[in-house]
């Protein structure tokens, strides 16, 4: 246990200078001037002119060399220092906290509610594989899968807003506001997971420890909660797991569509304004939330499957 | 799942998604727009704040573009134009409940004019309290239009109490019918109404702006009674918006014309019959009606109806000729080939245009010039990038031409932005290009110095007439603002110089 959790903060730990590297250098390769793109972020596109890029210039120093700004963004990243947007002002601790606040809400309901919808649904279709519902969770899966999340987005508001007037088109404040954006990157992320869950459901249907319990005298339903349930969660949540770099670019449309201000809507932001530090910062926090959310599914692992605490 | 637990399981997931059924509607007027307000300071998101009609200038702009009373009551200038004196309104209260006087004026445009804005800053030198209701400005040279520089939303009276250390924004305490109560950006402002404003309370108690990033999420946002009033909307969305009888759209010509910007200088476009060629082989209408959807839309001047005496209504349109088009290039010796190019001294008439996305229309414009200059011989290729790749490409001199939608109500007087843009060669970053015209830039420093007499209605007419024939820019489409609003929202009028949402004139229908 020790062990999972030490071998992942050094992974955190090179995670954070690798990302905010890769970022600091990439930005520095996008076309165009800095300048001229911080002063469109902040003043506006009727307002950008050579006048407000030298100002932008001449306040940030941002004809430094990039070597002097990348020391000077590693001391600070050491004392846990992220420094402030070049657009806003603000430290970017306190925009990311903002931002965090709301996508950490959007992905936490996301997933349980994948969840809810993959498990009953996979271990359903397994146990009937090559029925009628299974054939149909296939059919739906791929047609969900295939479709950008801006279009099951925008699907859904059309069927829960325009049709039924249950839930608001976008924004935020309240509770109801959440649902169509976790709704559909929920319905996104159990495309997939569901048919995990029902490739293993069928394998642990169809193995010869399930028929060995049956053979002993355990009614179907006993069986199933006893032998098939742990041996297709393990995957699952594993599975789920690696999901979330999918929720990740989902979370950057679903914002956009649902003008939702989380952290996505920020990154996207922070890319076409130049603002590195903002950049820097989302992608570490980005890094860190996957590692953690990681870390999370490494020690359910380990509580959940008796197999991992005797190999350790 | 056993047959009982799946109902329960139906249950739970009812019982959730009716719980989260929104409220009935409220007293609250819920906007949304594409704009985001990125932080408190006036020199950056100013318009959204005086939109809100949270901070007020010293003047004041009326439907038309004439300059009337804002916190100043009436305003002169020495002969010279070089000192100007404005008399404050008595009897203005800030929201934390402080008078206004000539030292808060001071303090916030010292402070404004220590910033970016559009307009040259550098021109005043000294701010001056003459007595408690009057201020002073001196300028470093003759400006006619300076009171509509104070017009512009960077020069925003703020409380002292809004600056903290070095000047920088504590909070937004201004003079306008509501105040700011909540501020999430760049998504959300809420506020209320100012209980003590000088001409009474108004009527609707608060306003929620909500970005709306995309112009589709904005129409089924007012179209489901979400927001009561949505703005900057696209064709498409207007045209859906148009069949429901609950909302209202809006159309209202404002100040901002999409135009091409010509770098003069270059080589391919230095000839005035190029330049010519380029303009008759747009097809304005096709745009105005294919693509904006808006008769009437197509631009033969560069600046639209909305902007009084500086457009001239007797003028013809700017109508498409192809085959003169093909005269003109040919005389300035660019000959056709197989390709279906046209060549001078071996090389082709190839051009580039850089255009932006903020405007989704600009792109779908640009691909129909393309296509319609094609027809003409001339090659072009479109670059989408962002807004300042156009100030940043006139100050490297890359730029070629650049599409762009030019707004001519940061400052309300055009005059301003003639003596900025039209008196010398540099032109600027929206406008002409390495372009000289001794006539025009002439007439601006006539206009400059004159009075609003007979003579300066001819000189502007005469400006407007050269400027088509010369084509230092081609105007393309006068701008049209699309809004829509839901059937509850009364009094709604669009303020074309886009400074006020004008909430205080609004009400809820009485049920």
């Amino acid at each position: 246990m020790l062990k999972i959790l030490l071998s992942r903060l050094g992974q955190c730990l090179l995670m954070a200078w690798s990302v905010g590297t890769l970022t600091f250098i990439l930005t520095r390769l996008l076309p165009g001037d800095m300048a001229y793109k911080i002063a469109t972020g902040r003043y506006g596109d009727d307002a950008v002119s050579t006048a407000a890029a030298n100002a932008v210039n001449a306040e940030l120093g941002l004809d430094r060399p990039a070597f002097q700004q990348y020391l000077v963004w590693l001391g600070d990243l050491i004392t846990g220092d992220l420094g402030t947007s070049l657009v806003t002002g603000a430290p970017v601790v306190h925009e990311l906290k903002n931002q965090m606040s709301f996508t950490l809400v959007l992905a936490f309901w996301a997933i349980l509610a994948a969840a809810l919808i993959a498990f009953p649904v996979g271990l359903l279709c397994g146990a009937k594989a090559e029925t009628v519902p299974d054939k149909a969770s296939l059919i739906t899966s791929t047609f969900i899968r295939s479709q950008p999340v801006f279009c099951l987005g925008l699907l859904l508001i059309f069927i829960f807003s325009m049709e039924l007037n249950w839930f608001p088109v976008a924004g935020f404040g309240s509770a109801e506001y959440a649902v169509l954006p976790v709704l559909t990157l929920a319905l996104s992320l159990a495309a997939v997971s569901n048919r995990v869950v029902r490739n293993s459901t069928r394998q642990a249907v169809n193995s010869a420890y399930f028929h060995f319990a049956r053979t002993k005298g355990l009614s179907y339903a006993q069986a199933f909660t006893r032998h098939v349930i742990p041996n297709v969660i393990v995957p699952g949540l594993a599975f789920m797991g690696i999901q979330l770099i999918g929720l990740i670019e989902g979370v950057i449309m679903v914002e956009s569509l649902f003008a939702w201000p989380g952290i996505g809507h920020g990154l996207s932001h922070a890319v076409f304004a130049r603002d590195i530090p903002m950049l820097q910062g989302t992608a570490l926090v980005m890094g860190m939330l996957f590692v953690a959310i990681n870390t999370l599914v490494d020690i359910s692992q380990h509580y959940l499957d008796p197999r991992t605490r005797l190999e350790n | 799942m056993t047959a009982p637990r799946q109902i329960i399981f139906l249950f739970l997931l009812s019982s959730f998604i009716l719980a989260c059924t929104p409220a009935p509607k409220d007293t609250t007027l819920h906007i949304s727009g594409p704009f985001e307000p990125v932080n408190l300071d006036p020199a950056s998101a100013g318009y959204m704040y005086t939109r809100m009609q949270i901070i007020e200038t010293l003047v004041d702009v009326d439907n038309d573009g004439n300059l009337i009373p804002g916190l100043a009551t009436s305003w002169k200038s020495n002969a010279d134009l070089t000192r100007w004196t404005f008399h404050l309104r008595p009897g203005v209260t800030f929201h934390d409940g402080t008078l206004m006087d000539a030292e808060s004026v001071r303090k916030s445009l010292a402070v404004a004019l220590g910033k970016p804005a559009p307009f040259p800053v550098d021109i005043v030198t000294n701010i001056e309290i003459v007595d408690p209701l009057t201020v002073s400005f001196t300028l470093k040279s003759p400006y006619r239009p300076f009171p509509s520089l104070l017009s512009n939303y960077t020069t925003a009276i703020l409380s002292p109490a809004s600056f903290g250390k070095f000047n920088r924004m504590k909070a937004l305490i201004g003079t306008g019918p509501y105040e700011i109560t909540d501020f999430i950006p760049p998504h959300n402002i809420k506020a209320k109404r100012f209980e003590k404003y000088r001409n009474g309370p108004a009527t609707i108690e608060s306003v929620d702006y909500v970005t709306g990033h995309r112009s589709e999420t904005r129409a089924l946002m007012v179209r489901t009674g979400q927001a009561d009033i949505v703005f900057n909307l696209d064709p498409p969305a207007t045209e859906m918006l148009k069949q429901d009888p609950d909302v209202n759209v809006h159309t209202r010509f404002i100040p901002r014309t999409t135009l091409v910007k010509l770098n003069s200088g270059n080589e391919k476009l230095s000839d005035v019959r190029v330049r010519q060629a380029l303009s008759l082989a747009i097809d304005r209408q096709a745009i105005a009606e294919g693509i904006l959807h808006v008769k009437g839309a197509e631009a033969n001047q560069l600046f639209g109806p909305s902007m009084g005496t500086w457009h001239d209504a007797s003028l013809p349109p700017l109508a498409t000729n192809i085959e003169k088009a093909k005269t003109l290039l040919n005389e300035a010796g660019w000959k056709l080939r197989d390709d279906g190019i046209r060549y001078r001294d071996g090389k082709p008439l190839s051009l580039s245009m850089i255009t932006y996305a903020n405007r989704p229309e600009l792109i779908t414009i640009a691909t129909a010039i393309q296509a319609q200059w094609r027809e003409a011989g001339v090659e072009l290729a479109v670059h989408m990038e962002n807004a300042s790749a156009i100030p940043s490409g006139h100050s490297d001199g890359t730029l070629e031409t650049a599409l762009l939608a030019r707004n001519f109500a940061n400052i309300p007087d055009p005059l301003g932005i003639l003596l900025a843009d039209f008196t010398s060669v540099e032109g600027g970053e929206w406008g002409p290009m390495n372009w000289s015209n001794d006539r025009v830039f002439s007439i601006v420093n006539q206009l400059a110095s004159g009075k609003p007499d007979d003579n300066y209605y001819v000189l502007q007419k005469e400006l407007i007439s050269t400027l088509n024939e010369d084509m230092p820019l081609i105007p393309v489409a006068f701008y049209v603002q699309q809004s829509a609003t839901s059937s509850r929202v009364r009094n709604f009028s669009f303020d074309p110089y886009e400074r006020s949402f004008r909430i205080d004139q609004m009400r809820f229908q009485s049920k």
